[in-house]
């Protein structure tokens, strides 16, 4: 397939220029600067089980928004949901980080296993699970402060930091979010002047100081224009080599590009869910061919 | 003919508008100049630092002095304390109703919070000194008799806390949700969500909530008249919250009915008034700026 190509396109040169490279730096920049292994999975290929649903349900009081998914998500891996506004995709994602307990009236039923262990069992310690499944919303949203204290946010909450560890934090995630060379003269400015893009990459670097193991990313690019929507594709390619990535985007091309994945979501079903290129060419139930050419939704 | 007619009525309706909108800016410049005429008199015969730093108000005396420190001070106490007990709870409730309480307490409790500005004045004052007050003059040794500062404040308390508890909510609602959100997904407690990331980033609205529940408090005449012991001394230390004091504003409302019209002693009732008109323009305008500059922020 053509697209695949693109998908390999080499990581932005700012961050294989190895004299910018710290020493030091953890696995998953190594991870993310290697760049002949960004590749999009192929049949047959299987990554670790990272998460796993099972007749999942999720209900706005009466309404039934998810009815009954299985589903299971990979690590290292890119997983893209797609489907008509409303269909679900955004409540399963965020049934993942437990974020749906945030809005009054939903109840969750069915099972939510991360590497495994139930997260929906009474008692689960959401702060942790937070920080092993992090977020990326729609809307760029950093914090009004500074760049430095939007990264170095997360981690405070946990512990007091020295200034160097904080120094070594802000510098680990803004170059894993790609956002590093940019803004490294700036670190003290209000994260508010930054750009759109910026701002959403901001946010990534924000998510990825905690050291999450999972990252989800609700429609993390329809807020931006094309240009920093390339840039963070790019960057979720690179950072899939350490992490699993789930994107909810009603962007097909998007979810063509990046992900190994796909699943179609409508109206809270799971229609179908395969490697990304069976899904885009040859898709096994005929509304899932409808929608992803654009027939309807 | 007929689109004449309406291009008429709506320049008529235009006009009336502008009007309207300019008639509130005319009307305080000209308060503001009637207060300065009647206090010229005053500003003419008499150094402006005798008058605000005077030690002694004695307007009937002769010769007659119009030192305005005690007054100055008897406002500041009341209000300060005011101050320090309002500010703390007003942030707290609105931090709860906002943030903690369930939707239907909320709709319950923002505009029971709100109902307490409906209290008259003369109310709160009438409770203060036939209940508060003789409680606390009974119970504690240190409390001579049943007016005094503190009590004032306590009183202002209670008006002032509508002010700022309904701006504070406000100004905590309109921080976007998301933003909470991004917190809580970070693995922010809710408590540490809401100092960490809530209040910073509505910081500016509670400053200006602040600022007009001063502007309120410092206004505020008929209690602080009935509960405040209407003593011109200055008051000196901690003790002086639990001794009489005398305001500013309830200086004006006691002695106005007995001055004699265009006597000195009237004028000097109007130099206060100038004093108290500065002071709360420049509480309101701080306040309306740093509004101004939150809407900006969260833009």
């Amino acid at each position: 397939m053509e697209k695949d190509t693109t998908t390999q396109a080499p990581i932005t040169p700012d961050i294989t220029d190895s004299a910018e490279r710290p020493t030091g730096d953890p696995d998953f920049l190594q991870a993310a600067l290697d760049p002949g292994r960004t590749g999009p999975v192929q049949s047959g290929e299987e990554h670790r089980v990272k998460i796993e649903t099972r007749d999942l349900r999720i209900f706005y009081g009466d309404f039934e928004a998810i009815k009954g998914v299985d589903v299971t998500l990979r690590d290292r891996e890119i997983t893209a949901l797609i489907g008509p506004s409303g269909c679900g995709k955004s409540t399963f994602l965020r049934s993942l980080n437990r974020m749906n307990d945030e809005i009054a009236g939903t109840r969750t039923e069915g099972q939510v296993l991360l590497d495994g262990e139930s997260i929906l069992a009474p008692g689960t310690d959401l702060v942790s699970l937070r920080r092993r499944v992090g977020m990326v919303f729609q809307h760029p949203n950093p914090f009004p402060m500074s760049i430095y204290n939007n990264v170095v946010y997360g981690p405070r909450l946990q512990a007091r930091l020295s200034r160097t560890e904080a120094d070594e934090i802000v510098e680990r995630s803004l170059r894993g979010a790609a956002l590093w060379d940019e803004v490294k003269d700036d670190l003290h400015k209000s994260a508010l002047d930054l750009s759109g893009g910026q701002q959403q990459r901001l946010c990534i670097a924000r998510t990825l100081a905690v050291g999450p193991e999972v990252l989800l990313m609700d429609e993390p690019c329809s807020a931006l224009d094309p240009t920093a929507t390339f840039r963070i594709e790019e960057l979720m390619i690179e950072l899939k080599e350490h992490l699993a990535i789930v994107i909810v985007t009603h962007n097909m091309y998007q979810a063509s590009r990046v992900s190994d994945r796909t699943g179609f979501f409508l109206l809270g079903e799971l229609v179908e869910f395969d490697l990304t290129t069976k899904i885009f060419e040859d898709p096994e139930d005929e509304r899932t061919d409808a929608y992803v050419r654009g027939r309807f939704g | 003919m007929k689109k004449r007619v309406s291009r008429v009525w709506e320049w008529g309706i235009e006009r009336l508008i502008q009007i309207a909108g300019i008639l509130g800016i005319i009307l305080v410049i000209l308060i503001f100049f009637f207060l300065l005429r009647n206090s010229l008199p005053i500003l003419r015969d008499f150094a402006l630092a005798d008058l605000l730093a005077g030690r002694e108000w004695r307007p009937v005396r002769e010769p007659p002095r119009f030192g305005m420190l005690p007054l100055i001070l008897g406002s500041l106490y009341v209000t300060a304390g005011a101050l320090v007990i309002s500010i703390p709870l007003g942030v707290a409730t609105a931090i709860f109703i906002a943030e903690i309480a369930p939707p239907r307490a909320r709709e319950i409790l923002k505009p029971a919070v709100e109902l307490i500005a409906a209290v008259p004045s003369v109310v709160l004052g009438f409770i203060g000194l036939m209940v508060v007050g003789p409680w606390f003059a009974r119970s504690f040794d240190d409390i001579p008799v049943g007016s005094f500062a503190a009590l004032g404040s306590i009183m202002l308390a209670f008006m002032a806390l509508p002010t700022i508890v309904s701006i504070c909510e406000d100004a905590l609602y309109s921080v976007p949700r998301a933003l909470v959100n991004s917190s809580l997904a970070l693995g922010a407690t809710r408590w540490q969500t809401i100092t960490r990331a809530l209040l910073p980033a509505a910081r500016s609205g509670l400053i200006a909530a602040c600022l007009l529940g001063l502007g309120r408090a410092i206004g505020e005449t008929m209690t602080v008249l009935m509960v405040t012991g209407n003593a011109a001394v200055i008051p000196r230390g901690l003790m002086g919250f639990l001794r009489p004091v005398r305001t500013l504003t309830a200086t004006i409302a006691a002695e106005m009915g007995e001055a004699a019209q265009r006597s000195e002693h009237f004028f000097a009732l109007f130099t206060i008034g100038l004093l108290l008109f500065v002071i709360t323009f420049a509480v309101n305008t701080i306040a309306d700026l740093i509004i101004r500059r939150s809407e900006k922020d969260i833009a």
